[in-house]
């Protein structure tokens, strides 16, 4: 089943209030998803700063500090619950392989925006241990996962992020991922489950690099065999697509402040002014995008 | 008689609803902050009627015989799934799978439908007064569906007897189905369903399909078209 959940804002009006807005949709939708949570929230920093969203696992928070801080100089390591936030001017290209060498911990995201805090449990413990509330930011997504076809683990839940502030959400399941997923190891992509999705947002990061997210999107409705709303989110916005069947749900409620996506309405019915909002389903097969 | 659902469980409120006391006059309630929950009004016997004043979530009105429900905003999915009899009326717009299997009744939607609206219906009247979206009314038994608007593709796919009544676009016809020819006695009727939903459109403007009778039983003759 799966609950998906996403909030664009048009004007600035909510940016203080967006982690609250997500936070409420992610708890209404834990019938639809009670294994797991997860969620991307977006807060440019105007600044050359990257972040990279890294969850312990197992790992003390010290033990991860004392080592990280032999490799790498960082200007802040945030902790949150049992994840970190690393801040650093260091490119990606610098941090990634000195995160991969930490064989315990999971790198869930990186970017100039993205911050991603994902984690087995009830989306309404998940909320709760990570502060969602007191999030800011222009842009949001979450997942609240009824497992499938792979584990219920931090790496099994969503959202997936294979690319620099880039991030996927999916409500469905694919048919074709192990194909795919060979094709994309074959030219350099890396995976860390076996979960379907997780190939979908491979697929997306690796068609990005040539092309927009809307032809990515769009390319992707012939090479993604399968079941699926998606809800892919970049630096300045995020995309939805629904497969061609439609069966897996998805309203969209749009007011002159904001746009918010979810699997049932239910999960918008808090949100301000909802009752004046346009509201629509996405029609299958279209690519619907925001910001850029 | 108000029911606030942001003061009052669900379950409180369809029971009520359920069981109502036939010695009672009271037969008008509204139900108030419904904010999507599913399967308001499910199962219903009465004829009573209700208003809805809001959005509603999946299975509005499901099973219901007898009562009058009016949704005066969108509804999920599978709205008056399985209806028996009375009516519900949706003032905004209705997701997959409206009046799925159900066996009479009116549904009318004002707005769109999406796909699969009319889904194996078994005697229903749906009216429809924007489009509908693809696979709508598909496995249909008996019944009638009017599109106002538009209707998907794979109209009418695998259909049995119901009548299908489009004034605008139909992007593609599904297995089975072809247009019909309008008769008298058809535009009477749908000069009815029309009069019932508030529309005073002329039959004139809409076309019939219905089935071509080719796939009722398995033919090894047929088997590119299935």
């Amino acid at each position: 089943m799966c609950g998906i959940v996403g909030i664009y804002l048009k004007s600035k009006k909510f940016e203080k209030s967006l982690g609250g807005m997500l936070s409420k949709m992610l708890v209404s939708m834990e019938s639809r998803g009670p294994d797991s949570a997860g969620f991307a929230i977006y807060n440019s920093d105007k600044n050359k700063i990257y972040k990279y969203s890294v969850c312990l696992n197992e790992m003390s928070f010290e033990k991860f500090k004392k080592e990280i801080k032999k490799k790498v100089k960082f200007t802040t390591i945030e902790k949150n619950s049992d994840h970190v936030i690393l801040k650093s001017i260091e490119k990606p290209n610098e941090i990634l392989p000195i995160l991969e060498d930490f064989s315990t911990i999971s790198l869930v995201g990186y970017g100039k925006s993205i911050e991603i805090f994902k984690q087995v449990g009830k989306p309404s413990n998940v909320v709760k241990k990570f502060n969602l509330g007191n999030f800011s930011g222009t842009h949001a997504i979450g997942h609240t996962r009824m497992a499938t076809e792979s584990a219920i683990t931090t790496d099994g839940s969503h959202p997936y992020s294979t690319g620099e502030d880039e991030c996927l959400v999916h409500n469905g399941s694919l048919s074709n991922h192990n194909n795919l997923r060979r094709k994309l190891k074959k030219s350099g992509s890396k995976f860390s489950s076996d979960n379907d999705t997780e190939v979908a947002a491979g697929y997306i990061s690796d068609s990005l690099k040539k092309r927009n997210l809307k032809q990515t999107l769009n390319k992707g409705l012939n090479d993604l065999d399968g079941f699926y709303t998606f809800i892919a989110g970049t630096h300045s916005g995020f995309a939805v697509l629904r497969d061609e069947i439609a069966c897996k749900p998805a309203v969209i409620a749009e007011t002159k402040d904001y746009v918010a996506i979810s699997s049932e309405f239910q999960a918008m019915a808090h949100l301000p002014n909802v009752n004046n909002a346009k509201i629509f389903e996405p029609e299958p097969g279209i690519v619907y995008s925001w910001g850029k | 008689m108000i029911l606030d659902l942001k003061k009052l469980k669900l379950r409180y409120v369809n029971e009520k609803l359920q069981n109502i006391d036939r010695k009672k006059n009271k037969r008008d309630f509204v139900i108030s902050n419904p904010e999507g929950n599913h399967a308001i009004c499910a199962g219903l016997t009465e004829n009573i009627d209700v208003t809805i004043k809001g959005h509603v979530g999946y299975y509005c009105g499901g099973m219901n015989q007898n009562a009058n429900i009016i949704v005066d905003g969108n509804v999920g999915t599978g709205v008056a799934e399985n209806m028996m009899s009375g009516k519900v009326h949706v003032k905004g717009n209705a997701s997959q799978s409206a009046g799925a299997t159900a066996h009479g009744g009116t549904l009318i939607i004002d707005g769109d439908a999406s796909s699969r609206c009319g889904i194996s219906m078994k005697g229903i009247d749906i009216i429809v007064k924007g489009s509908v979206g693809h696979m709508s009314a598909f496995m249909a038994q008996s019944g009638n569906l009017v599109v106002c608007g538009d209707a998907g593709e794979a109209l009418g796919d695998s259909l049995y007897e119901t009548d299908i009544y489009v004034k605008g676009r139909v992007k593609s016809l599904g297995a089975d189905c072809e247009e019909k020819k309008m008769s008298k006695k058809h535009k009477t009727k749908l000069k009815e369903l029309l009069k019932k939903a508030g529309s005073n459109i002329k039959p004139e403007h809409f076309k019939r399909y219905g089935s071509a009778r080719k796939l009722y039983n398995f033919n090894i003759d047929n088997v590119s078209n299935y």
